[in-house]
């Protein structure tokens, strides 16, 4: 960071706790100014400032500013609500949206100091992560979504005014059952445009004409081809996206359940990014929020009574309780991620020796192209397992434990010491990965000869059970697909006893 | 460039349409607590929100999840004291160690889904069966005020109204009862330890100083603070008393008046009252219940304790205006509700109509009766049916009619109130 005292402004934008419109303004032009001398690349901000009423709104909607009814949003939204009447949870200072704009909610009730805190948080730190990270640029398109949401919310409105509310609750219903089977992990190769189909047809004809020979036709046929078989399985590899398949091939769906099985299952595409990413996106942006308001401070914008508020704030929110505190809830992705991007910063600026030694191509890097690049790249689950330092696992005092259903005790299976490192931060990358947190279920027959059935396959991994639940979730797919599902369950290439059926 | 937007402004009920889809979605549900809630509530309360329980696995929305068993590790932070190859218990549950008295209690909020209906939703579902319209709220209303009072405590609330007096009370009359029962073991064991030290029985001695620690530690184990233990102060907007009125019910509690009718009886009260609190900021209520002899009670008594006797209705109603004079003479506007089966014999009719008629209706603004009638018995007119009907040839401001089912509560309120509606609204 440069040191050039004299070009810096020492008179504070403001003093106290009260802000307005104006003050919002001059605070952003600052951080935005030392969100650029720290080159990062945003989408256009837009900020909205609501009331905690609408603040608890957006909560129900998961920060959609524009979703379609359904129930369950309303038992989420009476959850919430009730649990901040009675004063047993706080509210976020801010929500903010992956889309371009990025739009930020901000909560009136909020200090100045406050506001500042979550616009450098949300519009810059979550901003250029949405813009940066190679998942959301992969998987989310920032600029349709908002368009797309407002067709979803019509589109549903619509069908209730035909088709009746509880006919559309019913297959949305059971398409929420199936959300987390919805997303394609594996990019699929994007369809054609019709030029470039036509352009390959073309091609091909041309191909044809010049290489024709007469001489072909004069070769005797061979018998009738051989039909194809009756018992060929469909789909001839397992499918994991039971949404799409359902969307594709069902049956009996009518084009307009059709079109809500897409649209919940756009919106779990949507969703997916974030969910895979919770460390690091929230780890970047309070990263980013601490960096960028302490240049604040240093250029003399802010005074000392805004950096005492605002490092209160700050470590309420990257505190993490031990395991057996009342207050443990799990890993706080605040504090891991914050945690991990301030210690790349220091293997980076003070490596020490372990650091050469545990990341050699890393140590004494340049912090601000090492974070950049570790921000675009990763995913949690390769976050962790690439950058987690054994100096955080032993400030964090991380230590696995080992539940195996065979033994009456638990296991301590390695701490915080020389053997246990990689261990530990291989098994913490575990925990971030999807696979461990969303069984394995695919489809993987659809009898399209037969009676039509759909088998869907538990591929069970260390013999973890799936709960009760799942046959409800298999009726759900049957309300969907019309004819009998039934789910299998198998475990090393081998077919376990129980199997969960609905008939149709 | 920023945009800067204030959104406050907009509606903030964006919510509402998926929380009534909600309700809708577990109507039976919430009208079965609705129907527990009207039994147990007081009139007087009625009008209010409630609280609504329903379990949390009839809401749960179904997904694949994995359930309890298999192989799995799991990564923790804050170690202290484990190296690589500790055993460590199974936790029972996942309140993990140092489980207290307190966690049963969790346990038990965790497996229902609780939250207020609001006092438009609580009276959509109470009168559902009822077709309640909108009843005309006059002019007198208009100029009411209300002011913030302290109302007691509440186990719930925000964090700057916690009672730390309370609070702490309730701390220590938790913990006394808690330890009492481990002090008497611990005095008990020690007298039993002194006097195996005493005798040298030294093995059994420090098996029983061992349990004496044992003991201490469990009591120096109790929580100081739990969460059962916050109280928060709780204050209620009241109505300043702008205009007043006395309610007075009167209501027949021979044996003859079963559940079924006492319930009809309850929700005809609960209508006039809820017509009264439209058209009065302040309502007292004043329950009088007879068999041969009246006695006015608390509206618990009113509403649930049976006695066995005759009917003298005479008596409930000289009570009643005993009531009026010592009470409400001056500035109350007095209406009074009677229900009764009608099984009144001798004399007592034609002098409680006749009581009626000269003490009682020329000092009221209005007097109605409710017979309850069996449900298949229409026709039988009742004695006091048939003296009460002069009455309302006479007077102007009395009402009667029958009613055997529920639904027809609501029509008769109507036919009873019509003229009032129209003379006041």
């Amino acid at each position: 960071m440069s040191g050039d005292r004299a070009a810096l402004q020492s008179t504070p934008i403001s003093h106290g706790a009260d802000w307005d419109f104006e003050l919002l303004d001059q605070y952003h032009a600052a951080i935005a100014k030392v969100a650029a001398e720290f080159g990062l690349d945003t989408y256009p901000n837009q900020i909205e400032i609501i009331t905690s009423e609408q603040m608890l709104d957006a909560y129900a909607t998961t920060g959609l500013p524009i979703g379609y009814p359904h129930w369950s949003y309303g038992k989420e939204f009476i959850r919430n609500e009730q649990a901040y009447r009675r004063g047993m949870q706080g509210l976020a200072y801010e929500i903010v949206i992956n889309s371009s704009p990025c739009i930020a909610y901000l909560m009136e009730e909020n200090t100045m100091a406050t506001q500042a805190l979550v616009m450098a948080h949300a519009c810059y730190g979550h901003n250029s992560f949405f813009k940066g990270n190679h998942l959301f640029r992969q998987w989310t398109d920032a600029e349709s979504i908002l368009d797309y949401l407002v067709f979803a919310r019509r589109f549903v409105m619509e069908c209730e005014e035909r088709k009746g509310s509880e006919a559309v609750e019913q297959v949305l219903d059971a398409c929420h059952a199936l959300m987390p089977h919805g997303v394609d992990r594996y990019r699929r190769p994007a369809p054609l445009t019709l030029k470039a189909e036509t352009a390959r047809l073309k091609a091909r004809e041309e191909h044809r004409e010049r290489s024709f020979n007469d001489l072909w036709r004069t070769i005797p046929e061979l018998a009738a081809k051989v039909k194809e078989k009756p018992d060929e399985v469909f789909p001839v590899e397992p499918q994991e996206n039971i949404l799409y398949f359902v969307e594709k091939y069902s049956p009996k769906l009518e084009p307009w359940e059709r079109e809500l099985v897409r649209i919940v299952r756009k919106l779990a595409q949507y969703f997916y990014p974030q969910g895979q990413t919770k460390v690091m996106n929230e780890g970047w942006a309070t990263f980013w929020h601490y960096t960028i308001l302490n240049r604040l401070h240093e250029k003399g914008l802010v005074d000392d009574g805004f950096m005492v508020e605002f490092l209160k704030s700050h470590t309420n929110v990257v505190a993490q309780p031990a395991y057996d505190s009342p207050a443990y809830s799990g890993l706080n992705p605040y504090a891991l991620g914050f945690a991990m991007f301030s210690d790349l910063r220091r293997v980076c600026e003070k490596p020490d020796a372990e650091d050469r030694e545990w990341f050699p191509d890393i140590a004494g890097s340049d912090w601000q192209k090492t974070l950049d690049f570790a921000m675009r790249n990763f995913k949690d689950e390769s976050f962790i397992a690439q950058f987690l330092s054994p100096r955080l696992i032993r400030e964090f005092h991380l230590f696995a434990v080992a539940d195996y259903k065979a033994e009456d005790t638990l296991l301590v299976d390695s701490i915080h010491d020389d053997r246990g490192y990689r261990r530990v931060r291989k098994l913490l990358s575990q925990q971030h990965a999807q696979e461990i947190r969303v069984p394995d279920v695919q489809v993987v027959r659809y009898d399209r000869q037969g009676d039509r059935s759909l088998t869907l396959r538990h591929v069970r991994r260390r013999g973890r059970p799936l709960t009760n639940a799942c046959a409800q979730v298999v009726a759900h797919l049957r309300r969907l697909w019309g004819f009998t599902v039934r789910l299998e369950t198998w475990e090393d290439d081998v077919k376990l006893g129980s199997v969960v059926e609905c008939s149709a | 460039m920023v945009h800067l937007i204030d959104r406050r402004p907009n509606a903030k009920g964006k919510s509402a349409v998926n929380r009534e889809r909600f309700l809708r979605r577990y109507k039976a549900q919430i009208q079965d607590a609705v129907k527990k809630m009207i039994g147990e509530r007081k009139l007087a309360d009625m009008e209010q929100g409630g609280e609504v329980r329903i379990p949390r696995k009839d809401i749960s929305e179904p997904t694949f999840t994995f359930g309890r068993g298999g192989d799995r590790e799991i990564v923790l932070p804050g170690n202290r004291e484990y190296i690589a190859g500790d055993r460590i218990p199974r936790p029972e549950g996942q309140g993990g160690r140092g489980g207290n008295a307190s966690e049963g209690g969790e346990g038990e909020s965790h497996d229902e889904f609780v939250f207020s209906l609001s006092r438009e939703e609580f009276m959509q579902i109470f009168f559902d069966d009822l077709e309640l319209p909108n009843l005309a709220r006059t002019e007198l209303g208009r100029t009411e005020r209300h002011k913030s009072v302290r109302a007691g405590y509440t186990k719930w609330g925000a964090p700057a109204n916690l009672s730390v007096k309370r609070t702490l009370t309730q701390s220590l009359a938790r913990r006394i009862a808690l330890s009492a029962s481990l002090a008497q073991q611990q005095r008990d064991v020690q007298a039993e330890f002194e006097m195996a030290a005493a005798i040298g029985h030294a093995s059994h001695a420090a098996a029983l100083h061992e349990r004496i620690e044992h003991l201490e530690r469990r009591r120096g184990g109790l929580p100081f603070l739990d969460e059962t233990d916050l109280r928060y102060r709780n204050r209620v907007l009241r109505p300043e008393p702008i205009a007043r009125a006395a309610m007075f019910c009167l209501m027949d509690v021979s044996a003859s008046m079963d559940e079924d009718k006492k319930d009809l009886a309850k929700r005809f009260f609960t209508l006039l009252y809820l017509f009264l609190t439209r058209k009065y900021v302040e309502v007292d209520l004043v329950f009088i219940r007879h068999t041969d002899d009246a006695e006015e009670v608390d509206e618990d008594t009113f509403f649930h304790d049976t006695r066995s006797g005759g009917t003298v209705v005479l008596s409930a109603l000289e009570l009643a205006e005993k009531i009026r004079a010592d009470r409400y003479s001056n500035g109350w506007n007095v209406y009074a509700a009677q229900a009764s089966d009608g099984d009144a014999f001798g004399a007592d009719p034609a002098r409680s109509a006749r009581f009626l008629r000269e003490q009682f209706l020329p000092r009221a603004r209005y007097y109605t009766y409710l017979e309850l009638t069996a449900p298949h018995a229409q026709d039988r007119a009742s004695s006091l049916w048939a003296e009460y009907q002069r009455v309302q040839e006479l007077a102007g401001n009395f009402a009667m009619r029958r009613a055997a089912h529920r639904e027809q509560i609501y029509p008769v309120f109507r036919d009873l109130f019509k003229k009032d509606t129209v003379s006041t609204s």
